[in-house]
């Protein structure tokens, strides 16, 4: 067996073990932040802090009894949760971890690079898998047979629509800017500080990181939005409206399944956040201390840095949760089509011009 | 011999979501089998080292347009009996006149090159990749006068949709 199938071997088994360690950790950290923003304890009962809650409620799950209703589509019903977990899991192989690790393994040096795959196209990549998970959404709702789940699955077919659309248009300018669609070379173009033609303001920006959410503020901010409504958060958490729609697309999925869109959603939002701190706030840039860090602790700097960042997304997340009322479905239609597409569209007129000046100079001149 | 089995796989569920969407008798088991058929098409852009096409036909074709699809099902209802009766005069015997003269061009180019192996499953050539970059270059280079025909052709048909769908005297009365 070559060397480097064994290492895709490991690679793989890290990340599954990452993602589900990770989702339990997640949700715990979502119920207690909640709980203290509300003046309430949140889970206090399982281990110290009650961080074992959500081990208990995992193996609550597991045993308990997997209902099918009478009138469900069965192959589309039992398809379903798959189709919800599996781009789940594929997106976060094209995040990268860090830069490339040499190894010597028998005398040899080995280039490990921290990532599952680096494709020319991750961008694409990353747009297609978030629209095939739509389909969990869509299928699971329609295959239920009942009326609620239908109406949360066609809410959601809508919005995940709408709001991609505004997603890959915010993403267009990055990529302009970066140079390049794969993120370990976005990542790479972050490095270094601002700068400016214009003496005085060079000695102001010089200070701040060259990360895309400085020169790209509106693309952030749109794709920060579209991002919170693709993985179907509060404020734009029409898809399960609990007071209008029950559970939504998954009211009648229980047990196992229900676990399976559970951990597919939790998936998503931490793949989203670490997604958004790649494109825009270095990605795993950030200060090694290889001077005086052991070697071993520095090597996994990047990845720690990458990891405090996507959990400063992942609490704004859970603020936004506890503080924003949810929108009316015109209002989510109109914020997405009438406000987000046309200023993503206005944005990268912008960047395009401003970057042909720089490239090309004036037309004039 | 690798490569035949990276293309056989792929073709299997091709040809698997092509008979769905044939003989499955509910709309969405049709539409779902039309998914599974263009998703495996981009698994096999992939083994010929065409990413950049791969994932603009997971992202356009097996992503958007069939949610959109399923969508249309899904609001016009999904309960209704299939239509089997032939809306067409004559249906059976138009289709099978087509299958006739399509069979007969495939056997004439089958004669014509006799029975090669190569002619089945030509030599790919793996030292081009389908990057971005190749395909920009091309496209908007040796290829600018169609592209930009067919991106106005494009405006024109979805001015023209917006036109139609926009009806300005029930607008007015609305407002």
């Amino acid at each position: 067996m070559s060397i480097d199938l064994i290492i895709s071997a490991i690679k793989a088994f890290l990340i599954l073990g990452l993602l589900l360690t990770n989702t339990l950790l997640l949700i715990w950290l979502e119920r207690k932040v909640v709980a203290g923003m509300q003046a309430r304890v949140g889970p206090d009962r399982a281990g110290p802090f009650g961080i074992f809650q959500t081990v208990a409620d995992a193996i609550k799950l597991l045993l308990k009894e997997q209902i099918m209703p009478l009138k469900a589509d069965r192959a589309m019903y039992l398809l379903a949760p798959i189709i919800a977990l599996v781009p789940s899991f594929l997106i976060f192989m094209i995040i990268p971890l860090g830069p490339d690790l040499n190894l010597e393994i028998n005398g040899q040096n080995i280039n490990v690079p921290l990532v599952g795959a680096d494709l020319n196209v991750g961008v694409l990549f990353f747009l297609a898998l978030s629209s095939i998970a739509v389909y969990s959404v869509v299928l699971a709702g329609w295959s239920s047979g009942s009326k609620y789940p239908l109406l949360g699955g066609v809410r959601a077919s809508a919005q995940m629509i709408s709001y991609e659309a505004a997603m890959g248009l915010s993403l267009v300018p990055v990529i302009l800017y970066s140079g390049s669609m794969s993120m370990t070379e976005i990542v790479k173009s972050q490095a270094g500080n601002l700068s400016s033609p214009i003496p005085f303001l060079d000695a102001i920006v010089s200070f701040i990181p060259k990360w895309n959410v400085f020169p790209q503020f509106v693309a952030f901010a749109i794709f920060f939005i579209a991002s919170v409504a693709e993985v179907n958060r509060a404020p734009f958490d029409l898809v399960e409206a609990e007071q209008e729609l029950v559970g939504g697309f998954h009211t009648e999925y229980s047990g196992f399944r229900f676990a399976m869109f559970f951990l597919a959603e939790y998936i998503n939002m931490f793949n989203m956040c670490a997604i958004t701190a790649t494109f825009f706030l270095g990605g795993w840039l950030g200060p090694t201390f290889s001077n005086f860090l052991p070697p071993l602790i520095s090597a996994f700097m990047p990845a720690f840095w990458l990891g405090v960042k996507t959990f400063g997304l992942l609490f704004i997340y859970v603020w936004i949760r506890a503080t924003l009322p949810r929108l009316r479905y015109d209002q989510l239609m109109e914020l997405g089509w009438k406000r987000l597409i046309p200023i993503s569209l206005v944005w990268l007129i912008l960047t395009s011009i401003v970057l042909g000046i720089r490239e090309f100079g004036f037309p004039w001149s | 011999m690798l490569d035949l089995i990276l293309f056989a796989i792929p073709s299997l569920f091709v040809l698997a979501g092509a008979l769905i969407v044939i003989f499955a008798k509910n709309p969405v088991h049709n539409s779902m089998g039309l998914v599974l058929t263009l998703a495996s098409l981009a698994v096999v852009y992939i083994t010929l080292n065409a990413t950049f096409v791969a994932m603009v036909q997971m992202l356009v074709y097996a992503g958007a347009v069939m949610t959109l699809f399923l969508f249309v099902i899904m609001m016009i209802g999904v309960d209704k009996a299939e239509q089997t009766k032939e809306e067409i005069k004559g249906q059976t015997f138009l289709v099978l006149g087509t299958l006739i003269l399509l069979g007969s061009l495939l056997a004439y180019v089958v004669i014509n090159s006799g029975f090669k192996w190569d002619l089945w499953f030509p030599a790919v050539d793996y030292s081009i990749e389908g990057t971005p970059d190749l395909i920009a270059s091309t496209l908007f280079t040796g290829w600018v006068f169609p592209f930009e025909v067919i991106s106005i052709l494009l405006i024109v048909a979805a001015t023209a949709a917006i036109a139609l769908a926009y009806d300005t005297k029930t607008r007015k009365d609305d407002d």
